[in-house]
């Protein structure tokens, strides 16, 4: 910048982007989460072509292109794909959540594919890829992911 | 196909905060820069792409902010949204298809705006993830852990990336964070989500980069030579981690064999002389390296021990500084780009590189890499 | 050397206030399979994809990435374009360029919106510079009635004169039965609707839409093979000059000038009027169906009321103007410019059904957004010189 404007103190303003938005959780996602809600059982979609069943739960197969039609029963226990530690307080992290925060990413028994959730009851120094982990179901259940409340070692 | 090739590039430096410039300031610098660059005027330019991100610009329809700035008033003019290496590959593929000759291409981004940290957890879908309050750096300690638990590899090797790419940074100019420092020093430094610290992370930062990209019609009518485009390619992987193999990235390989492939180049390890690529955390650095054929999978690690992709050494990766010396989001790849092309004009100054013929550039888009973008640029046609 | 582009298939969703059914992801697959059946291709032979929305309608940061498993994209080139209002007629080009540089053989084009999951004013607030415009502006209607009132005082045009164009966008959408409003509307009705912003009344604008759209794009080296009667790209023009709300000419859009003279001259089309068969504007409020027309040179400066009247846009006349029913009876913003290219591409292809326009040799599909800046496609019958 030219020397014109040589100690011009840099104003600062203050502002947020404040749109609501209520997301439409379609068709096949509701279906999951009513089951979570009323019955607290996970099931997941099934591609009739390919047989991959799919967590979380989508409308199309990816790679065959074509709707899933058919929904089957997932187990609430799975395996530990990968998992992360939050030890600062990200901002992204929901207020009722304390330090440390971990995440896991969970194949469940019956899927193909793995979910992201919460790990708790476990000390952040003994989660290990590869580890079991069970669903601990939310008491109160709304529809929506946290209906399961996290995730936790099978001792 | 026809050819095209780079012939102006500008670039901001790379700051934490410049809290005394807008987008339009940053971009009328860089945009000026490379014009300068190439020994252009605006009036040279047959038309232009933005590349800005709404969301960590904070602004609907952000590319308004950098329009004019850019010269773009009465000429034709589109904007990308994601990082500036596909602002460029949709630049190159304008200066081909017939229309037009002379692409000017600008990224820009503040980060020091924005919080990252909510700017990423948008980007985890609102259904299933959100919720669930991860963000860039904690779902890429869960890709870096995937990818030490596969391979072996330890948070001390990857460290080693950290003290390189902020020890080339003290030769790098538009630098942000130049930093002699030392594998302890990164390991002492605070934990934010296992298995990254403080400086395995690239830092918040603001800045612009602009280039030009020429058809081989009128590249060589300017003052610079021309860096040739000889290969590009991108692609994306699945969306969900739990698709996707975390520990690996399918879509960087993919992209990578595809620019080869446009390029000729059947050997990467000997074809290509120096790489800028996308190091936003210190394990994306080795990855990247291994997926693009440069190292057998879990293997970078050795050969970063052994001072291969130094400055002075076999394969320099990120003699800017890379990403741990600034990363502008939606700029950075950008930047790489830029970077390259000064190099193979041996104009890269402190941080220039012995042999410089081939150059290759990298830009990610999405989280823990979902999407790859990779560039081979030469100084031949 | 480029290649010349042609679009061998389109497909939309029936656009809706809401979509509950379906999410983001979901709604854009509807497009994409209707457009792979309309060219009877699979979604292994597409080479790469650009889509795009307006990011704050629906809170998704990287939606290019997000969504690939309703767009088809995983493993596959996928890029974003968004440049708001115009979104859609920018994909378009993109599209465009993607095939034309050689680079890419067929290409997905997909723009799509569910402004029903946010607050569509709010968020278009947000465009506007944070320090500037946005402390004093709201939303897209002022910004609009600026215009129209800028030009009615310059050409003593009437609400009546807007009110018309309405009635003829809603009767036409009655032919369409992708649009969203399907229902007559009488120029009295509009008149006696709510007036949202002097001389606007709400039968004068958009509604908010739940929808997409889709297009494949193929080089010439394929076209042909694949569509019997493809839809060729003959030029295309950006114009997005303004950062400013005050920087703009009210009562005209330069933009709209801009872009159809440079499409016009490099073409060699010189009476657009009788040159040009159907043209599917972005018009998001009836006025522009008066103000536009006459910058892209059909008519001129103050002509476009009587034109209008005369019944020269409507079905069977000189040149109708949005068969499809336009932007008034359906506006899902991102998918809107590229539902106005499809639609064009319909019309040359002789698909448009109980819409379609006879013998269609050129058509002009456009785009609108930003801080009045305008995208121009014109497509042709015949393969381009």
């Amino acid at each position: 910048m030219s020397d014109i404007f040589k100690g011009i103190e840099p104003l600062i303003y203050e502002s947020k982007i404040n749109v609501p938005y209520s997301w439409w959780a379609g068709d096949t996602a509701s279906k999951f989460f009513i089951n979570l809600r009323d019955e607290k059982k996970i099931i997941a979609p099934r591609c009739g072509s390919c047989g991959k069943v799919f967590l979380p739960p989508r409308k199309v197969c990816p790679a065959c292109f074509t709707e899933n039609t058919e929904w089957v029963s997932v187990s609430d226990e799975g395996t530990l794909v990968s998992y992360s530690v939050a030890r600062r307080k990200l901002a992204s992290i929901p207020a009722d959540k304390k330090l440390p925060v971990v995440w896991g990413l969970v194949k469940l028994d019956g899927a193909d594919t793995a979910i992201l959730h919460f790990l708790d009851d476990v000390d952040p120094g003994d989660v290990k890829i590869g580890m079991r982990v069970k669903a601990v179901f939310a008491e109160q259940r709304t529809g929506g992911i946290r209906d399961i409340s996290h995730f936790k070692p099978v001792r | 196909m026809d050819r095209a090739a780079i012939i102006g590039v500008g670039m901001t430096k790379i700051e934490a905060n410049k809290s005394r410039e807008t987008f339009a300031d940053m971009a009328w610098e860089a945009v000026n820069k490379a014009l300068d660059d190439a020994g252009m005027t605006i009036a040279d330019i047959d038309n232009v792409v933005t590349t800005s991100s709404d969301f960590w610009d904070g602004r609907t329809i952000s590319c308004m902010a950098v329009g004019d700035a850019s010269g773009a008033a009465d000429k034709n003019i589109s904007c990308i949204e994601g990082d500036g290496t596909y602002g460029a590959f949709y630049g190159y593929m304008r200066a081909l298809s017939g229309s037009y000759k002379t692409t000017l291409v600008t990224g820009h981004s503040k980060g020091s705006q924005g919080v990252s940290s909510l700017l990423t957890n948008a980007a985890f879908d609102p259904i299933y993830e959100r919720g669930l309050g991860m963000d860039m750096i904690s779902a890429c300690a869960m890709q870096a852990n995937a990818y030490m638990n596969k391979t072996g590899v330890t948070p001390e090797q990857a460290a080693l990336v950290s003290v390189k790419n902020h020890g080339n940074a003290l030769k790098n100019p538009v630098a942000q964070l130049p930093m002699k420092i030392s594998v302890g020093d990164v390991m002492k430094s605070e934990m934010i989500a296992d298995p990254l610290r403080k400086l395995d992370c690239s830092p918040i930062s603001d800045g612009c980069c602009a280039v030009v990209i020429a058809h081989e019609a009128v590249a060589e009518k300017f003052k610079k030579r021309p860096i040739w485009v000889r290969g590009l390619a991108f692609r994306t992987d699945a969306f969900f981690f739990g698709d996707r193999d975390l520990a690996r990235s399918n879509a960087l390989a993919a992209a990578a064999q595809d620019a080869y492939k446009m390029a000729g180049i059947t050997d990467p390890k000997k074809e290509i002389d120096l790489i800028e690529l996308y190091d936003a955390f210190t394990y994306q650095e080795l990855l990247w390296l291994e997926e693009m054929g440069f190292a057998e999978y879990g293997k970078a690690t050795e050969l970063l021990a052994q001072g291969q992709f130094d400055i002075d050494g076999a394969l320099p990766v990120n003699a800017s500084g890379g990403l741990m010396a600034g990363h502008p989001v939606i700029a950075a790849g950008l930047y790489r780009i830029a970077e390259i092309v000064l190099q193979l004009r041996g104009e890269a100054g402190a941080h220039q590189v012995k042999k410089a013929k081939t150059g290759l550039a990298h830009g990610v888009n999405g989280l823990c890499g979902q999407s790859h973008c990779v560039w081979i640029l030469d100084q031949e046609r | 050397m480029a290649k010349r582009v042609a679009i061998v298939g389109t497909g939309q969703t029936f656009h809706k206030s809401h979509r509950p059914d379906v999410n983001g992801q979901e709604i854009i697959n509807e497009a994409v399979q209707r457009a792979l059946a309309d060219a009877d291709l699979k979604i292994k032979d597409i080479d790469a994809i650009v889509i795009g929305n307006m990011d704050h309608f629906e809170g998704i940061n990287y939606v290019d990435c997000w969504s690939v498993d309703g767009s088809g994209g995983v493993m596959k080139p996928v890029i974003k374009i968004t440049t708001g209002g115009t979104t859609g007629a920018s994909l378009a080009i993109g599209g465009n360029h993607m095939v034309g540089s050689g680079m890419f053989e067929k290409v997905l084009v997909i723009g799509w919106e569910k402004n029903s999951e946010s607050d569509t004013t709010g968020a278009i607030t947000t465009a506007f510079d944070p320090i500037w415009d946005r402390q004093v502006f709201a939303g897209a209607i002022s910004g609009l009635a600026a215009e129209a009132q800028g030009y009615m005082a310059r050409y003593g045009a009437s609400d009546r004169d807007g009110a018309r164009v309405s009635v003829r966008d809603r009767k036409h959408a009655m032919n369409n039965p992708h649009a969203q409003l399907r229902k007559e509307v009488t120029l009295e009705e509009v008149l006696a609707s709510p007036m949202l912003a002097d001389p606007i009344h709400l039968l004068d604008v958009c509604p908010r839409t739940d929808g997409a759209c889709a297009v494949i794009m193929a080089s010439e080296d394929v076209a042909e093979k694949i569509c019997p009667k493809p839809d060729w790209i003959w030029k295309t023009a950006a114009r997005h000059s303004y950062a400013y709300l005050g920087d703009a000419d009210y009562g005209r859009l330069v933009s709209m000038e801009r872009c159809a003279k440079e499409i016009f001259q490099k073409v060699g089309i010189k009476e657009p009027r009788k040159e040009i068969d159907v043209i599917e504007m972005y018009q998001p409020y009836s006025f522009a169906g008066l103000i536009w027309i006459e910058d892209m040179g059909i008519v001129g400066p103050g002509e476009a009321p009587g034109y209008i009247w005369d019944g020269n846009t409507d079905m069977g006349g000189e040149l109708p103007v949005n068969p499809s029913g336009g932007v008034i009876s359906c506006n899902p913003i991102g998918a809107t410019g590229l539902i106005r290219c499809a639609e064009a591409a319909m019309q040359v292809m002789g698909k448009a059904e109980g819409r379609q326009v006879p013998d269609v040799n050129f058509a002009v599909s456009t785009g609108f957004g930003g801080c009045w800046w305008t995208d121009m496609l014109l497509h042709g019958k015949k393969k381009p010189n």
